[in-house]
């Protein structure tokens, strides 16, 4: 026996690889698992980009109100591959939401979560919870204006809790104000707190893995019975069962490389998102907006019903979190196959379409005034240009801010109604009415404008037609 | 020998229950420090103060002017995050008003656009009249304000909290 072989069976003696850990590499995946059940495992590959990348970015990252700023400057604009290096954390983020979504739906749409897979699901949905926790933190740490917006938001959130909101609010910023407390509070919950519940709750959904076994891919009519389950799927294992690594984790490993090497290469053709300006709570000229993953509930925001939005801000995550953590224990046996579950195909594609849909019109964001929007030119309206009156009111348009809400022709915003055949519409008395009161949505001017400025105005928009 | 057994058994118990207490301490004796720095937002009371932005005829009647100024007790890490702005408005009898930027609806942001009269936020199109209150959108109450106070000829804001609205807010004053 060579010596080299001598060192290998002692530190395996020692160890313990054949005997504990070879089992777990090898234990026996059920067959026709195939790409479906890549998306988990891509989770986690994004999960250890994100810490190793997190780690280089604390490297060189100044985690303090004051100089967060600078040092992400120098990070993108001096450090070496420190541009890359933001990058690939910015869309490693990106398709770690994206993966544990799409996984999720997998196994919601397999019904895999049924049982003995209960805790899988419910660790799963702990899990989520904490990637958007992770997200939305770390995009705070990009500590410039938007930064600074997104953690006052965060705490109007909060604010909308009962008796304790102003408390969390105030917990949440490290004080009454953004201040020097702000950030740090941030760095510690994104860098330290979270992870740590990670790393707990991936180890436990990843024993759960070995403790119940990989779901089988489901199949029309054949149901789960908690009775005889466990000894079906031993039996089944038994029969055609294959080792997990690497008739099975070939697929896990390619897909989730792949999806590294696509992160990667966003980062560098892409480049992470700029930075805004700095984290001066006085600089007011600013457009907040969350990072894509966060648009669909920004646009809840803008499109809910005044009315309702407080009490939906408040009550509907947790209800959320709890429909999510019931799901297992109200449907734990019977059919798995998403044949026999028709609405839950279709309650995915609603909720899907619902949050694209959502995502669309976020970047559109037609419910904001559009404060840059181009002065109308004469040659774009319609009725006689040459009319001092009608260019009067078309300058009024413009300089009132009618136009921030309103479009004629292709210039102004999108809030209010479209107004380029508004003369079809109504007349001048009309206009005049509408001009001074106000509408539902739309304020009155009968306090700013001179009866000579809201004539010129009925005067021009009674012409568009 | 009955005897020994039982008292080996309360004996063991009794050791079991000692180490489980001692530790219960231990960790308790650890965590209030920690959950000191956790809380701490809570247990210090933040300071409030008294502001000059400006000398009162630094201010034209019947216009909103954006003033800054820094909170109370910044820390000196704080830099550019102790700085807080106001919207001031001056009527035109000479009174004061001072808003908080903040939107009532998420926080975001509003600016003054003094042709339309108007505050508008950017985030989810919130907009309020000159005096505060909503004209539409979706903000439930009007813009927040600051104390003021006129102090020798120069104007004082009272600093304060970043207004947080609450499940209640109304836009009935």
């Amino acid at each position: 026996m060579s010596q080299l072989k001598k060192i290998g069976l002692w530190l395996d003696d020692r160890l313990g690889y054949t005997e504990n850990v070879l089992p777990l590499i090898r234990h026996l995946a059920p067959p026709r698992a195939k790409w479906t059940y890549v998306f988990g495992s891509a989770t986690l590959f994004c999960l250890i980009v994100q810490v190793v990348t997190g780690i280089g970015l604390s490297l060189l990252y100044q985690p303090s109100s004051s100089l967060a700023f600078q040092s992400l400057n120098f990070i993108t604009n001096q450090a070496a591959f420190g541009k890359v290096l933001r990058g690939i954390h910015f869309y490693g983020a990106s398709g770690m939401v994206l993966m544990v979504g799409i996984h999720m739906i997998r196994v919601y749409i397999f019904a895999a979560y049924k049982y003995p897979r209960e805790m899988s699901w419910v660790s799963g949905v702990i899990l989520l919870f904490l990637t958007i926790a992770m997200g939305f933190t770390g995009q705070l740490l990009r500590w410039d204006s938007n930064g600074v917006w997104s953690s006052v938001v965060a705490a109007e959130q909060m604010g909308r809790m009962p008796f304790i909101g102003k408390y969390v609010a105030r917990l949440l910023l490290g004080g009454d104000t953004i201040g020097g407390h702000t950030l740090s509070r941030f760095y510690s919950y994104h860098v330290f707190v979270f992870p740590a519940m990670i790393f707990g709750f991936v180890g436990l959904h990843l024993y759960l893995v070995f403790r119940n076994g990989i779901s089988e891919p489901p199949r029309a009519g054949r149901q789960v019975d908690p009775k005889t389950y466990r000894a079906w799927y031993k039996n089944m294992l038994k029969e055609k069962g294959v080792p997990f690594w690497p008739d099975a984790a070939w697929r896990d490993t390619l897909f989730g490389a792949i999806v590294v090497l696509a992160i990667v290469a966003m980062a560098i053709l892409i480049g992470p998102p700029a930075l805004n300006t700095p984290p001066d709570p006085a600089y007011i000229h600013t457009v907040p907006a969350p990072d894509w993953y966060m648009i669909p509930f920004f646009s809840l925001f803008a499109l809910m019903p005044p009315a309702i939005e407080s009490w939906v801000i408040f009550l509907a995550p947790p209800l959320i979190v709890i429909l999510m953590l019931i799901l297992p224990f109200v449907s734990n046996k019977g059919e798995r196959s998403p044949v026999k579950r028709p609405w839950a195909v279709f309650g995915v594609i609603c909720v899907a379409i619902f949050m694209t849909c959502l995502l669309v019109i976020g970047y559109k964001a037609p419910w904001s005034p559009v404060f840059d929007a181009k002065p109308i030119p004469v040659t774009a309206i319609h009725g006689n240009q040459q009319d001092p009156v009608i260019q009067k009111g078309t300058h009024l348009f413009y300089i009132r801010g009618c136009e921030y809400c309103h479009q004629i022709n292709g210039y102004g915003g999108f809030k209010g109604p479209n107004l380029t055949y508004i003369g079809n519409r109504l007349d001048i008395p009309l206009i005049k009415i509408r001009i001074v009161n106000g509408g539902p949505d739309m304020p009155s001017f009968g306090g700013t404008l001179s009866k000579d400025d809201i004539d010129a105005l009925a005067v021009f928009l009674s012409a568009q037609k | 020998m009955n005897d020994e057994i039982k008292s080996e058994e309360s004996r063991r118990d009794f050791l079991m229950k000692l180490s489980l207490g001692v530790s219960g301490i231990s960790a308790v004796a650890v965590s209030i420090p920690v959950l000191g720095a956790l809380l701490a937002p809570l247990l210090e009371k933040e300071e409030v103060d008294w502001v000059t932005v400006g000398a009162t005829q630094d201010f034209k009647p019947g216009t909103v002017t954006l003033v800054t100024f820094q909170n109370p007790d910044p820390k000196a890490f704080a830099g550019v995050t102790a700085n807080t702005a106001s919207w001031l408005r001056k009527d035109l009898n000479g009174g004061f008003i001072a808003f908080a930027v903040n939107c009532s609806h998420l926080g975001c942001p509003v600016r003054w656009e003094e042709n339309a009269n108007l505050f508008m936020c950017p985030c989810h199109g919130g907009v309020y009249y000159h005096d505060g209150t909503v004209a539409s959108g979706p903000p439930p109450r009007a813009l927040s304000q600051y104390k003021v106070r006129i102090y020798q000829g120069h104007v004082q804001i009272q600093t304060g909290p970043i207004p947080i609205t609450n499940l209640t807010a109304s836009r009935k004053k």
